[in-house]
């Protein structure tokens, strides 16, 4: 029963939706479509784990006055504020009011955008950094990394005339052919890598997300 | 421009500088925005899942029209099916019934795997290889216009082999040695490409965020404070770095100086 | 110890000031740059262009704020495109963070096409745009491969409703919309796996033209499938959509920032440079102490 069942569903779905891409027909696209439905819904339900699992991490926080923890009350208060300007104060549980609520719509774009997108921005510094010290050209592989990447960094400079011609043209095959055949090379394996991955937990030899009894 | 407006840009030009405070150091202004975001983040999912997902896929096929929950009159009731199975999931916080949120999962992984195997066989290696063979020997168009043209036959088979080689390296079932190791340290080679290929760009992706910020911060002065000229960004900058700093820098001593005083 | 020594040991905040204050100044200072159009970027705007009114395309925005630096002038600059051409436009957003930033920037769009607009020399009178006739916003649903591979076969599988809650039956433009089929392409807005979906899970099994708008992160890694024929065009990154905004004579953000780009570029390959420099001094020094 523990670990059986979700053996021999995990089978009989995976063989399911095998067998439902090589025979489209009416009744395959049916269970097809029911299937991805209750899946769609199931999958929601799982997303209110990260949700629960945040609250509980700050609360425990604050609780034992961890050093800083002042600061997940800053976490549950913007979380309590959408939720509730979320349901427009409760008076629209269901209806998409609450999507168009001012408040609602307000700390989204002036919270939630300006931070995330600063906090990426941070990396523009790390990367300059990282230039000046850790790419260094120690051996001759090392070296061809560093001059593909100095001919992809330079290729749109307007001030190099002539020599920015050829620079492009190179840019333009180095992304179309090493470049590709690089990413190939890799996209195979990867894949190779899933589709072998995807046969053993189908097959049951691969049982990690069955966690530990 | 209405205050309301101008104090929500405020806002977001105030987080902008709290965050680009942790360039200098760790500090507490940057720790409360970075604490702030995750919570509205976090409570706007909730709303999006609730209204983009669980009412329109969920409740509106139990609903009887005006009451929800009341699943035994709704013409599709057996959507209950669904959700006992999604809060079944939840049992995954409790030791002793945990296991019983592996039914879900189960139902997840095989729905999952059974369209990994044939779409990503397809996509990532048929229709790869295909298209590297297809084109791998083309004597009528071998030089093409010349000069590095991607689209001429040499470069189609420099694909073809640089694809093999670099798969070579990957290869660890057989120990690189002779031609194996030659084709082998081929491959790497074109990896190396590769790899400074997309580090050029990401030079580049990173600078952009930076950039957008700076647009930001320069469309808040402009519409703010009526700026004429976007020289006023730099100011703006320097004055709210150095406010942000002084303030930081300042705790920091109240907090020495209350140490001392409470030490002694 | 000599200079590249001392260099070498400097706080890494000085460095970061110097970098922020070249970006600073050059946003600034008022200049144009001309960028050439690479084949890849004009492959996507072409495409658009030769569409009909009435065409329905599919935009899949498919990033978090995060990533907007990069996205969001593409997204501008095809949005406005196709509503100033009569196309009818249907957007998802299967990004967590992506659907209230998805919604305001249609808003912001359909503001900017009321107003009377010349691009390329080819005149477009004002125009309202209404949700549900011209463009549907179908919102936000979890697990994009799901989605996706559930879409081809219909829409209202996974979006029974749009994003405001209306039944997609309601929309006048989506009665005889059911599945990519009817769709003549879509271009997918990206800066995570999801591209990676679009391609296995959408085109790979609906057999759509799918074009890749890309983070410069992931674009040289979507190449093999540009060779293979599963993607028609890529825009990667602010370059990119540098390129989509020259091409469609809809100058914005991107081509603005790419003026700093290049300047930020430079102090980059400065930085690699001496720290190559000081780098095998110290080496030549190693070897003959």
């Amino acid at each position: 029963m523990k670990r059986q069942v979700p053996l021999m569903l995990v089978f009989t779905l995976a063989l399911v939706m095998i067998v439902q891409y090589f025979v489209p027909n009416d009744f395959s696209l049916d269970t097809n479509e029911f299937l991805l439905k209750w899946i769609i819904i199931i999958g929601i339900f799982a997303m209110a784990l990260g949700i629960w699992s945040l609250i509980r991490v700050s609360y425990e926080k604050i609780r034992r006055r961890v050093p800083g923890w002042q600061y997940p009350i800053a976490t549950l208060l913007g979380l309590a504020a959408m939720i509730v300007f979320g349901f427009d104060y409760g008076r629209h549980f269901y209806t998409q009011e609450g999507l168009e609520n001012y408040m609602f719509i307000h700390l989204f774009q002036y919270i939630i955008i300006p931070i995330q997108a600063t906090m990426f921005s941070l990396l523009a510094f790390y990367i300059a950094s990282a230039a000046y010290r850790a790419f260094r050209a120690r051996s001759v592989l090392a070296t061809v990394l560093l001059l593909a990447a100095l001919i992809v960094m330079l290729r749109f400079n307007p001030y190099l005339g002539t020599f920015g011609v050829y620079l492009e043209k190179t840019t333009s095959w180095l992304l179309n052919v090493p470049n590709l055949a690089a990413k190939r090379a890799i996209i195979i394996g990867l894949g190779l890598g899933a589709v072998a991955t995807a046969l053993k937990v189908m097959l049951g030899i691969e049982r990690a997300y069955l966690g530990r009894d | 421009m209405p205050m309301g407006t101008f104090l929500w840009t405020t806002l977001g030009a105030f987080l902008t500088l709290c965050i680009f405070s942790f360039l200098y150091r760790d500090n507490p202004l940057y720790k409360f925005a970075e604490h702030l975001m995750v919570g509205v983040s976090a409570g706007y999912f909730v709303i999006l899942l609730w209204h983009n997902g669980l009412v329109p896929n969920l409740f509106s096929f139990l609903s009887d029209g005006h009451f929800y929950f009341l699943w035994l009159d709704a013409k599709s009731w057996w959507y209950i099916f669904p959700a006992v199975l999604g809060v079944m999931m939840w049992t995954r916080f409790s030791r002793k019934w945990a296991w019983i949120s592996r039914w879900p999962i189960a139902i997840y992984i095989g729905i999952g795997t059974g369209i990994t195997i044939p779409l990503v066989m397809r996509t990532s290696i048929n229709l790869q290889l295909y298209a590297s063979i297809r084109k791998a020997i083309d004597w009528g168009n071998f030089f093409g216009s010349g000069y590095l043209d991607s689209t001429a036959g040499y470069s189609q088979a420099l694909i073809f082999v640089g694809v093999i080689a670099a798969l070579f390296y990957f290869f660890f079932s057989k120990e690189h040695t002779g031609l194996f190791n030659g084709v082998a340290k081929f491959g790497i080679g074109i990896l190396m490409i590769g790899f400074g290929a997309s580090f050029g760009y990401t030079v580049m992706g990173r600078i952009s965020l930076f950039v957008q910020r700076i647009q930001a911060i320069g469309n808040w002065t402009a519409t703010s404070w009526h700026a004429t000229s976007s020289y006023l960004i730099i100011w703006i900058l320097i004055i709210g770095i150095f406010v942000v700093l002084s303030i930081y820098e300042f705790i920091q001593y109240m907090n020495r100086r209350g140490a001392a005083q409470s030490g002694s | 110890m000599n200079i590249f020594d001392r260099l070498m040991t400097l706080d890494r905040r000085w460095v970061f000031l110097f970098v922020a204050l070249v970006c600073v100044i050059t946003y600034a200072i008022p200049f144009t740059i001309k960028l050439n159009k690479s084949p890849e970027v004009k492959a996507v705007y072409n495409f658009i262009d030769t569409l009909k009114p009435n065409d329905v395309i599919f935009v899949a925005v498919d990033y978090d704020p995060s990533s907007l630096a990069e996205l969001h002038p593409m997204f501008y600059a095809i949005v406005e495109q196709a509503f100033r051409k009569h196309l009818k436009v249907i957007f998802s957003a299967l990004s967590q963070n992506g659907p209230a930033m998805v919604d305001q920037v249609i808003k912001a769009v359909a503001d900017s096409v009321k107003q009377d607009g010349t691009y390329n020399g080819v005149f477009y009178k004002g125009r309202q745009i209404e949700d549900g006739v011209d463009y549907t916003f179908l919102g936000y649903k979890p697990y994009p491969a799901l989605i996706i591979l559930a879409m081809g076969q219909d829409f209202r599988i996974p979006f029974p409703t749009d994003y405001y809650g209306k039944p997609l039956d309601s929309l006048p433009m989506m009665r005889n919309i059911r599945n990519y089929d009817q769709v003549k392409c879509v271009v997918e807005l990206s800066s995570g796996s999801s591209s990676d979906m679009w391609i296995t899970y959408g085109q790979s099994r609906y057999n759509f033209p799918l074009a890749l708008g890309l983070t410069g992160v992931m674009s040289a890694d979507y190449y093999p499938y540009l060779n293979s024929g599963q993607v028609f065009g890529i825009m990667g990154g602010l370059l990119g959509a540098a390129q989509y905004e020259a091409l469609a004579d809809n100058p914005g953000e991107a081509l603005d920032g790419m003026r700093i780009q290049v300047y930020a570029h430079l102090v980059i390959i400065i930085f690699i440079i001496m720290g190559n420099i000081g780098f095998i001094l110290a080496r030549r020094k190693a070897r003959k102490g």
